[in-house]
């Protein structure tokens, strides 16, 4: 099963090494990708969703650093190489896009001179091959016009099109994955919707795997198969998107469930999760959500919960849980 | 001085945004003032000759500048057809004249033309302001770049020896390399470049500081794009606008400082001709025969003013593409 993993991340933990002490923002984090699936990952500001993309990009920066777990791409361990082997890898089998459209594109290159760039660095071709395919990616993520948009500055694009010139950029040497960090957090609604169509179907056609990083329920629902809920630098619930909705079994993944507004149900509050994220430097002894769970034992304050198996009958994968509740179901970390 | 600077720029901003309001009326696209300068702008295509344009249009003050610094140019490189005598011919007998029709602006001390000799000091003191500054502007660009880019001690080592640098009175320690490696043109050159790099390193490592956290950097980062190109091919560009008006506010200073070292007598050597020189020069005759000193403070002055207008009305164009972003 694991070896037909297109990226399996396994144990990453990366701590930034503050004034203050270290911080452990992706705390243990495994997460395996499917070839050709989408693999959402959500969870509250701060809790390391970026930062576990960046680890796997290898873009983490001083002060932050990988300190442990491996990051296997393509059955090749892609934790610990060189800055010349890493910038072959990124972006030709793995590419990143990124939250702001507005910033993520150089003001002073014209949009199709990007993207390329891209094509340029890590495949032999002329300039002149290079352009056809341009204007192709250009065709497929449904850039009207793409021989003026060529040469447009970014500038003189809208958000929700150079979103789609980043997918482009980030889609045109077919990468084995994308990460795409809240790529639709900055546009509005129904580019989000557009947008999102877009990925699934560019992800169907060229058997790409997108890890798409959101805090938006919604989203996870619509267009992902697995889901990661992670919370305080730690994956707390693991499943099938279907599976995690129907049966969601984490304390912290019920409570986010609950705080959506729903339209069929009349409510004078919403539902909320009391307090905050905890401060990483500061973080509880036992479950890292523990003084904010209302599920919580006394057993909770002092002991970690690993992993537990969660599975019900109906559910085909594994449903991960971390969460005493779950014991019973059999331990699946270390 | 500054303050006349303040309010000369003011002015020629009013100008322009008077410039602009005619222009887009006219378009008819009345009603968001601030829109419209950006899109008449930025439009469908804005080149940099468009943006040119744009400059030309709307800042009178600042095309005339650059139609006067073209002509200086023409008239320096084409001197001898320009200049009505040779520069270096030496008449006794016509010696300290009044401006005439024979010698518009008189003649100096050993009896030369004085016209024909800013023609001609022309070539050293645009020369002057041209290469030292190119070449300080170059290394303070790299510099900056590297400081800003890898930050940490490469930051520090660069940023503290610019300090030392821009502690010194400028001038001072143009002089100290001056006196140690002799007069001349070249060592003018070298004493420029040494002395005036810090000032474009700060600033470059400012822009560098805050662009290289920018997304698009990292975007490029997550394409495999490597460090060097990186800090070449997406963060330079990005600097080019203060960087073109820092260039024409520096030339003006290069030009004054050859012009001080030859009034100290350490700049150009006499007989050639400099402004600077010619100054000092005409100082003995400051009574008698004003022009003497007066013509050549005249010429630095109408090109300082020329490449400040310049750098005030490209900053205006550039300005708004920055804001945009």
């Amino acid at each position: 099963m694991r070896e037909a993993m297109v990226l399996d991340i396994r144990n990453l933990r990366s701590h930034f090494f503050t004034a203050k002490g270290e911080v452990p923002a992706v705390d243990g984090v495994s997460i395996q990708v499917p070839p050709g699936k989408i693999v959402g990952i959500v969870g509250e500001s701060g809790c390391g969703k970026s930062m576990t993309a960046m680890s796997v990009m290898g873009l983490l920066r001083y002060p932050g650093r990988v300190v442990g777990g491996n990051i296997i791409l393509n059955g090749r361990d892609i934790t610990h190489l060189t800055r010349k082997e890493l910038s072959q890898v990124r972006g030709n089998e793995i590419s990143m896009i990124f939250q702001e459209p507005m910033t993520s594109l150089n003001p002073v290159y014209p949009v199709g001179k990007q993207v390329q760039e891209a094509i340029l660095l890590h495949q032999k071709v002329t300039k002149n091959e290079a352009r056809e395919r341009v204007l192709d990616i250009f065709q497929a993520v449904g850039i009207p016009e793409p021989e003026k948009r060529y040469y447009s500055y970014p500038h003189q694009l809208s958000g929700g099109l150079r979103q789609r010139v980043m997918i482009g950029m980030a889609m045109v040497c077919r990468p084995k994955v994308m990460i795409a960090d809240e790529p639709t957090t900055a546009l509005d609604v129904t580019i989000e919707a557009q947008i999102l169509r877009l990925m699934k179907k560019l992800c169907e056609e060229q058997g790409t795997s997108i890890i798409l990083i959101t805090h938006n329920m919604g989203v996870v629902a619509e267009v992902c198969d697995y889901v990661y809920v992670m919370y305080a630098g730690k994956v707390m619930e693991q499943a099938e998107t279907f599976a995690l909705f129907e049966h969601p079994s984490h304390p912290y993944t019920q409570g986010l469930l609950k705080s959506i507004p729903k339209l069929d149900e009349k409510a004078e509050r919403l539902y909320t999760i009391e307090g905050v994220v905890p401060n990483l430097l500061h973080l509880p002894k036992g479950c890292s959500f523990c003084t904010r769970c209302d599920q919580a034992q006394e057993r909770c304050f002092v002991e970690k919960p690993c992993l537990y198996e969660a599975k019900n009958d109906h559910e085909t994968d594994s449903h991960g849980v971390r969460c005493f509740q779950y014991e019973s179901g059999g331990q699946l970390d270390e | 001085m500054t303050d006349e600077r303040a309010r000369l720029t003011g002015k020629s901003r009013e100008k322009k945004k008077e410039a602009t309001a005619v222009g887009v009326g006219g378009m008819a696209r009345a009603g968001m003032p601030d829109r419209e300068e950006t899109s008449a702008q930025l439009g469908e295509s804005d080149t940099w000759a468009d943006k040119l344009r744009t400059l030309m249009r709307q800042n009178k003050m600042a095309a005339f500048s650059a139609l006067v610094i073209v002509l200086m140019l023409l008239a320096a490189v084409y001197a001898p057809l320009v200049a009505p005598y040779d520069h270096l011919a030496q008449s006794l007998t016509d010696r300290l004249q009044d401006p005439s029709m024979a010698h518009w602006l008189g003649t100096d001390e050993l009896g030369r033309d004085v016209l024909s000799r800013i023609i001609f000091g022309a070539r050293i003191s645009l020369t002057v302001g041209l290469v030292p500054t190119l070449i300080s502007m170059t290394i303070g660009t790299i510099l900056g770049l590297c400081a800003g880019f890898y930050g940490g001690k490469t930051d520090f080592i660069i940023m503290r020896l610019a300090d030392v640098m821009l502690a010194f009175p400028s001038l001072l320690l143009a002089m100290v390399v001056m006196y140690t490696m002799g007069g001349g043109l070249i060592n003018i050159f070298i004493a420029l470049s040494l002395v005036n790099w810090a000032g474009t390193a700060r600033i470059v490592r400012s822009q560098t500081l805050s662009l290289k956290e920018k997304e698009f950097v990292e975007a490029a980062r997550s394409i495999g794009v490597k460090k060097w190109t990186i800090m070449f091919r997406h963060i330079l560009p990005n600097c080019l606008p203060s960087l073109i008006v820092l260039f024409t506010l520096n030339i003006p200073s290069a030009i004054l400082s050859e012009a001080s070292l030859s009034f100290l007598g350490i700049g150009a050597q006499p007989p050639s001709a400099s402004w600077g020189l010619m100054v000092v020069r005409g100082k003995k005759y400051l009574f008698s025969e004003p022009w003497l000193s007066i013509a050549p403070s005249v010429a630095i002055m109408i090109v300082v003013l020329a490449f400040n207008f310049l750098g005030d009305g490209l900053r205006d164009v550039l300005d708004p593409y920055l804001k945009e972003q």
